[in-house]
């Protein structure tokens, strides 16, 4: 077990090395020279100059590159090209939205997939196994954000029930957070528990194959505590993974969703530095979301080590 | 009959004999169609602005509606069929060309060779798709081809990794043995042995991706980072009309089924054509097409 989570060690902080480097190379691929686009026409020299110094920008590329690393490994990801922020502390002010908006959202595809999921493995054939489908089917074909457009249409225009976007902080106005994250999340909630639902139902149906489990139906064990004790145990296994990638895409910040409902999170910190030009912004943000996928697989791969031994000997 | 053959045949078998996939068989058909004769099908110019006429409801002149600027939704949705299929084609195409030859390079020698190549495509797997997507065209520049290539960039290593697998597997195979012993050149082997055996799950995996393709380009295009204006594109329609959606339903709601039945369509082709040719494939991209 200590030797795979060595291994799995590092094998993250290669991939993390990686990481910084495309990151880096963003930068680098801009057409032209990235200051003088992101200060647009009316700039005098003196602000160019500093904000090229200060970027690092006039340094050789080698150099730019291990002062990334340096930086980017301590915290440091540069400052905004348009306000002079740190943008470490521009990324992580906007962590608070996605974090809850991502907790909500994958909670609820967990209460919808997990039942249905089972269910349908269960009673595969079924009129539930049929319902479960057709639901996961269209929930990986429908774009999130003209699921989210039709639930404005609904919630906003028709019913009038819910705000079509917005966002308040949690802490302040709790019930002002929950009226505008109720859109949003499930827009992005129940794409999540399309793709839980497959995986789930899959899952019961492989380990309902499974020698052990048609003998405790031999043994005359009851059909509930078979499910219960034997199937949903071993199946759960690999769900977990499953939850965690989907936990940490949606903590990536889910773009479109938080541009169309005005969510302030990481996604749409990403698209409003795009539209703004600000590359270390963007590089910041691109780098925070990958280095926190990487986090979440490395835990899931030694929490899945733990559930089932046969992993860290492999 | 050769593998390749086999699978194809296998292929159109399983098309022919399940339902769902006939269906979206045929969705596709239509949509090629209007893909390729959309400009001639069109009742009404894409760009005609008619001010006098903008936000009407669905009619019988305008079976969509209009938009803000009065222009006829309908023609505006089938044109636009056309670009988000050649922005999937040309951008899977291109993902396959380069993530099947990464893959069968790497699964072909192992060694270092494997570990150098499958860790850089490790690295573009800790990017969430869409982020990288947005990424890459940040710095390139939004437009048509930027957005072909990011969308390449990001699904190239799910080819990688599957063409890997199943390279891995082919190369233990005693006609490839047989092969080499005669001194066989290494890419006469990859051409001749390795890829006509692997066909399977890169049928599989190809449809899957242009369902994913098609949402990425729409995702991108509602972005404003894909097909600029005046060109029509369903994810565009969807960013234009999102602020007019409370009063006028028509422009949120056909580019979006648009959408919505080309992607059904392709994936319950793809799913017929993996429980057929590759049925203990665990898609990667099943627990990436998430990650937006």
């Amino acid at each position: 077990m200590g030797r795979f989570i060595g291994r799995r060690l590092v094998q993250s902080a290669v991939v993390l090395l990686g990481v910084t480097l495309v990151v880096f190379l963003l930068l680098q691929l801009v057409p032209g020279d990235p200051v003088r686009i992101a200060l647009g026409t009316r700039y005098d020299q003196g602000t160019y100059d500093a904000l090229r110094a200060r970027s690092g920008l006039d340094r050789p590329l080698v150099v730019q590159y291990l002062s990334y690393v340096g930086h980017a490994l301590t915290g440091d990801l540069g400052v905004s090209f348009r306000s002079g922020q740190p943008v470490s502390t521009i990324v992580l002010e906007r962590l608070p939205a996605t974090l809850s908006l991502a907790l909500t959202a994958i909670v609820l595809a967990i209460l919808v997939a997990f039942p249905l999921g089972v269910i349908s493995g269960v009673r595969n054939g079924s009129a539930v196994d049929h319902a479960a489908r057709v639901f996961s089917q269209i929930g990986v074909s429908v774009p999130d954000f003209w699921m989210g457009i039709m639930g404005i249409l609904l919630f906003s225009g028709v019913l009038g029930w819910l705000p079509p976007s917005g966002y308040e902080s949690l802490l302040e106005s709790p019930s002002g957070w929950a009226t505008h994250v109720v859109l949003p999340a499930a827009t992005v909630g129940l794409v999540t528990a399309s793709i839980l639902t497959r995986f789930i139902r899959s899952s019961v149906l492989e380990v309902l194959s499974e020698d052990y489990v048609r003998t405790a139906d031999a043994k005359g064990l009851k059909r509930r505590i078979v499910v219960l004790r034997h199937v949903l145990r071993n199946a759960l296994i690999p769900v977990v993974t499953v939850i965690a990638v989907q936990l940490a895409s949606l903590l990536g910040g889910v773009i479109v969703v938080e541009v169309l409902f005005a969510w302030p999170g990481i996604g749409r910190l990403t698209y409003d530095s795009v539209q703004a030009r600000d590359y270390p912004v963007l590089q910041g943000a691109v780098f925070l979301v990958a280095a926190l996928f990487l986090l979440v697989n490395l835990l899931v791969d030694i929490l899945y080590a733990r559930l089932d031994p046969r992993i860290s000997v492999r | 009959m050769s593998d390749r053959e086999s699978s194809l045949r296998r292929a159109a078998t399983a098309l022919r004999h399940d339902p769902l996939a006939v269906a979206g068989s045929i969705v596709l058909a239509l949509l090629v169609f209007v893909g390729i004769f959309g400009p001639w099908l069109a009742p009404y110019g894409t760009n005609e602005i008619d001010i006098g006429n903008m936000l009407q409801h669905p009619t019988a002149t305008h079976l969509f509606g209009t938009d803000e600027l009065g222009r006829d939704v309908f023609s505006r949705v089938i044109v636009a069929a056309r670009v988000s299929l050649e922005v999937a084609v040309v951008s899977v195409g291109l993902a396959l060309v380069v993530g099947v030859g990464i893959g069968l390079v790497a699964g072909y020698y192992r060694g270092w060779v494997d570990n150098a190549l499958m860790r850089c495509m490790d690295v573009l797997f800790a990017f969430p798709v869409l982020l990288l997507a947005v990424a890459i065209v940040a710095v390139l520049g939004p437009g048509l081809l930027t957005a072909m290539v990011a969308i390449a960039v990001v699904y190239a290593p799910i080819f990688a990794r599957v063409t890997r697998a199943s390279v891995l597997s082919v190369r233990e195979q005693v006609f490839v043995t047989a092969a080499v012993s005669i001194g066989t050149s290494d890419l006469r082997i990859m051409r001749r042995h390795v890829l006509p055996n692997i066909t399977a799950p890169l049928i599989v995996q190809t449809s899957l991706s242009l369902a994913f393709a098609i949402l990425s380009e729409a995702a991108l295009s509602f972005l404003g980072l894909g097909v600029q204006p005046p060109a029509p594109s369903w994810g565009r329609m969807l960013y234009d009309g999102r602020g007019f959606v409370t009063d006028a339903w028509w422009l949120g709601v056909f580019p979006g089924a648009a959408i919505f039945l080309t992607v059904l369509a392709f994936n319950l082709v793809g799913d017929a054509l993996r429980d057929v040719l590759d049925p203990r494939q665990l898609t990667v991209s099943e627990a990436r097409r998430s990650s937006r």
